[in-house]
């Protein structure tokens, strides 16, 4: 147990000493079941050390940034589901919002306030799967599926908006589909009432947990200026001590209108990429309960039919939302020519969209800003010198997702 | 002191850099700026280390490739951000298709490594001291740059569809 870290003192526990100059190689991956997802590391190890890693992505690649250059652009809203499909609706809502920035459309003050519902759900549910995980990595299954009831729960909400649990497909270009429901109302507030109480005891089991502690505290740190130069964002970043956002920084969505805290952590480890979330979680609640209570009356879709796909009884009645419907489908509504850089903080980091349009119906270029593509490169650098029981951890706690990887 | 906006930017890298910024543009509050492709990395530790700007994040690295613009294919988008000044700008260089070659930025951000290599993967542009330029996506064996334009997605020869009634 000397191994274990001692007041914190991770120049003891992260060394690159041999135990007795064996070297073997170790083929973690692509599927493994301690890896949630396709992700293959070539380890090389020394007993339980690890010395060296290298990892191989690319195993579920789809090739999104080509499909979306044949994909009209509310055709691509479904691909985004499949990035971080842990949460899909920030996904959904941030490519809508890219198209609305270089449509120049402006969508009412409610589209704002039940798009922040909507994606601070699907954080939670993101949270709450990546934080449980961590929970199921050190031996603890328990916590895990308490908090997958709930997660069911959000997913039920989900699909009371848009029919979809997983990859939700949610919003259209300038707005809802239709407004929320009673039932979703309804289900909405009893899911307010009764997570917090579920969600403390989820907390309890781990947050000041001695063996979880002891197993997390310290695995697989990162310093705030290697984690900035490794293109960290979202919790992981903030777990270093870098209180970087961007609902705050850049707030889209009408984030501003919202009183809400960015936890943030000192030593960029597991325990405090755990924390973060836990954290996050509450917040997230706070700004929900903020936006159901000061939801704006108003309209749930912007005004555009060149680029909002009309309801589909509206379809068969109306002249117009015909015409309208054909024209979207078929790509004919005129869309700027020009580029834009929009992101939006993912339940993993900041997720960006860089859209080069040239007029046409499909875009130009897209290109997704992953942030796991981007800062799952400094794994090596984090678990070398650790036990391989920490680098399963550090890979969970890191919210590494298999779809984000690889696009 | 002045605020740091796109004309500040902009003013800054053409005294710094003269001819070798190629060319600027402003799309929707961003400015764009071109530089020659020889320069991207000075360019962009220059951004970094510079005592006003502060880029100090790399937000994004990306390929694009036009092909009618002749000598000038393919391109490299590099979006920066400074924290402290919370101002985004996007960098642009351009390179020959028959040549693509543009210095890395590895040494300036850790997390240009992986950006680069799919660049690479994607377009085939080669980064100039990039320390494991392999592909990372795609398998090992491809012997093509997919995302070039020339890579149509699907089957040309069909002629059971005509695009021309689809705008493309």
């Amino acid at each position: 147990m000397n191994n274990l870290p001692q007041n914190k003192n991770f120049d003891n526990y992260v060394s690159t000493e041999t135990i007795d100059g064996e070297i073997a190689t170790l083929n973690l991956g692509p599927t493994h079941p301690a890896t949630h997802g396709i992700f293959q590391n070539v380890l090389k190890v020394d007993g339980e050390r690890i010395l060296h890693s290298e990892p191989t992505v690319g195993y579920i690649h789809r090739a999104f940034e080509k499909l979306a250059e044949r994909r009209p652009y509310n055709q691509i809203t479904p691909i985004t589901d499949r990035l971080n499909y842990c949460s899909s609706p920030i996904n959904n809502m941030g490519w809508e919002m890219t198209v609305e920035k270089l449509a120049g459309i402006e969508v009412p003050k409610k589209v704002d306030y039940m798009r922040v519902i909507i994606m601070e759900l699907a954080r939670i549910a993101d949270h709450l799967v990546c934080n449980s995980v961590i929970g199921v990595d050190t031996g603890a299954l328990t916590g895990f599926t308490y908090v997958f009831q709930e997660r069911e729960k959000i997913y039920e909400l989900f699909e009371e908006i848009c029919g979809a649990r997983l990859t939700t497909n949610i919003g259209r270009i300038g707005g809802f589909e239709r407004e929320f429901s009673p039932e979703f109302m309804r289900k909405l507030n009893k899911f307010l009432e009764e997570f917090p109480a579920k969600f403390g005891e989820f907390d309890s089991l781990l947050t000041r947990n001695r063996i979880f502690m002891d197993r997390v505290i310290g695995a697989g740190p990162i310093s705030p200026e290697r984690a900035i130069s490794y293109g960290f964002t979202g919790p992981n970043l903030r777990a270093a001590g870098v209180d970087y956002d961007i609902r705050v920084m850049n707030p889209y969505s009408s984030y501003g209108d919202f009183e809400f805290d960015i936890p943030i952590g000192k030593d960029g480890d597991t325990y405090d990429r755990f924390m973060v979330r836990q954290e996050e979680i509450q917040q997230s609640l706070n700004i929900i309960r903020q936006a159901l209570d000061g939801m704006p009356e108003g309209l749930h879709h912007a005004n555009v039919p060149g680029y909002y796909l009309p309801e589909k009884q509206d379809v068969y009645n109306s002249m117009e939302a015909l015409i309208y419907h054909f024209k979207i489908v078929m790509g004919e509504t005129p869309i700027p020519v020009g580029e834009v850089y929009h992101s939006v903080e993912g339940a993993n980091g900041e997720l960006g969209f860089y859209l080069v349009s040239d007029g046409g119906r499909t875009p130009y270029r897209l290109h997704f800003r992953r942030p796991c593509f981007i800062y799952y490169q400094a794994y090596p650098e984090m678990i070398q010198g650790s036990l391989l029981s920490d680098a399963i951890l550090t890979m969970s706690s890191m919210n590494v997702i298999a779809g984000e990887l690889d696009a | 002191m002045a605020e740091i906006n796109n004309e500040f930017a902009l003013a800054e890298l053409k005294s710094k850099f003269g001819d070798d910024v190629l060319g600027s543009e402003e799309q929707y509050g961003m400015l764009t700026v071109e530089v020659s492709a020889e320069k991207a990395a000075e360019v962009a530790e220059w951004l970094r280390d510079h005592d006003r700007l502060t880029m100090n994040f790399l937000t994004d690295l990306c390929g694009v490739h036009y092909p009618d613009n002749k000598g000038k294919e393919l391109g490299v988008v590099y979006h920066f951000h400074s924290w402290m000044n919370n101002y985004r700008l996007r960098v642009k260089a351009f390179c020959s298709i028959d040549n693509p070659q543009v210095p890395t930025l590895t040494g300036v951000y850790a997390s240009a490594n992986w950006m680069e290599r799919e660049t690479f993967d994607f377009y085939g542009i080669q980064f100039q001291g990039h320390p494991d330029l392999r592909r990372i996506l795609n398998m090992d064996e491809m012997d093509y740059h997919p995302l070039r334009k020339e890579y149509a997605l699907e089957d040309e020869t069909r002629e059971d569809k005509d695009d021309r009634y689809f705008g493309r």
